[in-house]
């Protein structure tokens, strides 16, 4: 069977070279999908007017989870793809199934090797492994804090200063709590989510209060430093403590509509909301970047392009190019406004369409400026496992059953059991 | 000559089995020994430790447990409600097919749907159930958030779901039995709860027996629910056996791990319904 669909495809292939034409295929997730999809086959149009030689054929594979089930069961069976968008933090997995190749095999001239630098530094930390680069920055995203500014002039606050600090964040959060007669919460002060990715969240406070979570060579994590535990336990005394947030875990994906309608004051999510936010609210709401305890901090997330270890040397040279042209800097810029995530690198909001709007909606700016303190996503070897023993720790904790310190030496010893073979 | 035809007639049915029940099957036994294999270190026989592993594995357990919760939680409720809509529906009432259809609509809805819909209903403060408990003074509360409400949630939703379909069986498991019983035992001056429990329910028995096994597959083998409204959370309290092996395979890409985990699974379902056909069986009246 697997030799029949192999002869299949060598035929297909047989045809595209008859015609002198490099074929590519990629895979590509978006997580919002419908019209961003033409978004994409847009591009794909553009390229192809401008290198009539390369014909691109861009597959829409679901999440990030069937985008890389998808490419990884395509390696395996023999079938063309020699470039995908994946997430970020797959590249321990495709380096481990030795599937991909470095972006500085190819940079040679040096053109391509400021081109390779050309991206905010913040961005790149999850696409480097030993000093070379596997992954290049496409859809990113990271963490802001929204809030509501009609609550906040309710409360008596500033609606124009959101909180810099924890202390800030929880003495305005307090504020903000509204009750109805029979001391029922009508409005919290704020919610961070806590279903889907808790462990992105759980970055964010864990590097502002100066520890990121782990090693740069993906085989050591360090959850159980008491800095650590200290800003678990920050989150946990949020909800469990003080009462400004919901006990018990917060649903990701109920927690715009939370926003929008004014049940909670202040909110973290990530910046693919932004847009979405910006349509629904109907109140006049900021966006500013995450407060600091030691320091700001935030993660970056989403996805990266990867080149495929397995293709001839044209095809690898025509998706280099195709990378290359579709993360220049108008098309990040272009990217940027049509979704909402980030514009990739310094360059593209330097762009007039990206100036001017940004200059109408500074709220998109957030993310930019945030960058400076941002780090890579969390992502070892075995990270599946890794993520999830985090995660679990972190609803043990946020629902009461277990103390933040014993469920992050637990998931350490966890990690450290499982990351032990890659020292 | 006639074997011959009989094996030709048997073939396509045959393959199709043996290409994607029993060889994956044998299969997954096959790989629950061996280790899982990278391009680095490719897989090696393992004998018994994934097996090993999964005696100590905490989560195991606890899904292990859960699975079995959600199992009495859901298959004796959804069983009792679809009988009694059954008898409901096939009284005559005003406007009988629409209270059928409406009976039935759950089940025509995808689980993902349901499991949206759901997701509002649960959600707090803006969700149907604190807007209505809010309506009585009730304080809002987190109800997928917390390990103890979480599972109760999951399980109402399942009942939901299925009772409907149940319904439908019952329905037509009541309508075929002849009216004569019914005439019989008004002339011998049965009550209609004796009538019920001497002549209805032990000639619905086979009915029951299939639903009872359809309720419990499903109890394993639906999750498709937890995608949305959980992902198994928080820390497991919701997470079940097959959603389990989902993430150990996709997510964790431990292939050997997780054939053993269905292993596992499989070995319980098969374990269940000998289990059922030989102790129900007795007790059941096939006609």
């Amino acid at each position: 069977m697997r030799a029949l669909i192999g002869l299949l495809f060598a035929a297909l292939a047989g045809t595209a070279h008859a015609q002198a034409k490099t074929e590519l295929t990629f895979y590509y997730p978006i997580a919002v999908g419908g019209p961003l999809t033409r978004v994409i086959d847009g591009y794909v149009a553009g390229f192809e007017k401008e290198n009539p030689g390369i014909k691109v054929n861009a597959v829409y594979a679901g999440n990030y989870d069937d985008a890389r089930i998808k490419a990884l069961a395509a390696q395996k069976a023999g079938q063309p793809a020699q470039m995908s968008v994946l997430f970020s933090i797959d590249i321990y997995e495709l380096l481990e199934q030795d599937l991909i190749v470095p972006f500085d095999d190819m940079a040679k001239s040096d053109a391509d090797k400021a081109w390779l630098k050309s991206f905010y530094p913040a961005l790149m930390m999850n696409g480097t492994y030993k000093g070379k680069t596997y992954g290049i920055p496409f859809q990113r995203s990271t963490i802001v804090l929204y809030w509501n500014k009609d609550a906040f002039k309710e409360a008596g606050l500033d609606p124009e200063k959101a909180p810099a600090n924890w202390d800030e964040m929880r003495s305005m959060a307090a504020k903000l709590v509204k009750k109805d007669g029979s001391g029922n919460v009508t409005r919290w002060g704020v919610m961070v989510p806590s279903t889907g990715y808790p462990y992105w969240m759980f970055q964010a406070f864990s590097r502002q209060n100066g520890q990121d979570l782990m090693s740069r060579e993906g085989n050591s994590t360090n959850f159980a430093h008491p800095d650590v535990v200290a800003s678990l336990q920050y989150w946990v005394d949020l909800g469990r403590k003080h009462a400004v947030m919901p006990s018990g875990t917060v649903e990701w994906g109920t927690l715009r509509q939370n926003f929008v309608e004014g049940k909670t004051a202040m909110m973290w999510h990530t910046t693919g909301n932004l847009t979405a936010v910006k349509d629904s609210a109907k109140f006049p709401f900021g966006v500013t970047m995450l407060p600091s305890s030691k320091q700001r901090g935030s993660p970056t997330g989403g996805g990266n392009w990867y080149l495929f270890k397995k293709s001839t040397p044209a095809e690898r040279q025509a998706a280099f190019q195709f990378i290359k042209w579709i993360t220049a800097p108008e098309r990040a810029a272009d990217w940027s406004i049509a979704t909402g995530y980030v514009a990739v690198s310094p360059a593209s909001y330097d762009t007039p369409k990206l100036k001017t709007y940004v200059s109408g909606f500074p709220a998109a700016a957030v993310a930019r400026d945030q960058f400076r303190f941002a780090t890579a996503e969390l992502s070892t070897f075995q990270t599946g496992r890794v993520r999830k023993a985090l995660d679990d720790a972190i609803q043990a904790s946020l629902t009461g059953s277990k103390t933040p310190a014993e469920a992050l030496k637990a998931a350490q010893a966890e990690s450290d059991r499982l990351l032990k073979p890659y020292k | 000559m006639r074997h011959v035809y009989g094996w030709l007639l048997l073939t396509p049915a045959a393959i199709l089995l043996v290409a994607f029940t029993h060889y994956p099957a044998v299969a997954t036994l096959a790989d629950s020994f061996f280790s899982a294999g990278t391009a680095v270190r490719p897989s090696r026989f393992v004998g018994l430790d994934n097996y090993a592993a999964l005696a100590a594995d905490p989560v195991f357990w606890q899904v292990l447990r859960n699975n079995f919760w959600f199992a009495l939680g859901t298959i004796p409720t959804s069983i009792a409600l679809a009988l009694l809509m059954a008898l409901w529906v096939n009284a005559r009432l005003p406007a009988r097919a629409l209270v059928r259809l409406s009976y039935f609509t759950p089940t025509v809805l995808p689980m993902i749907a349901v499991a949206n819909l759901w997701l509002y209903f649960y959600t707090p403060q803006i969700g149907l159930l604190d807007k209505v408990a809010g309506l009585f003074g009730a304080p809002s509360h987190n109800w997928l958030g917390n390990p103890d409400t979480v599972m109760g949630c999951v399980i109402a939703m399942t009942i939901w779901k299925e009772a409907g379909f149940f319904m439908i069986f019952y329905l037509a498991a009541l309508q075929s039995l002849p009216p004569e019983l019914e005439e019989a035992a008004r002339i011998e001056g049965a009550s209609r709860s004796y009538f019920f429990w001497r002549v209805t329910f032990p000639l619905l028995m086979p009915t029951t027996l299939f639903v009872l096994v359809n309720a419990t597959i499903n109890s394993f083998k639906l999750v498709d629910h937890l995608f949305i409204l959980t992902k198994g959370g928080p820390d497991n309290a919701s997470n079940l056996l097959l959603y389990y092996i989902y993430q150990v395979a996709f997510s964790f890409f431990d292939t050997a791990y997780a054939a053993t985990l269905t292993v596992i699974l499989l070995a319980l379902l098969a374990a269940f319904a000998v289990l059922q056909f030989q102790l129900i069986e007795r007790r059941v009246h096939y006609r």
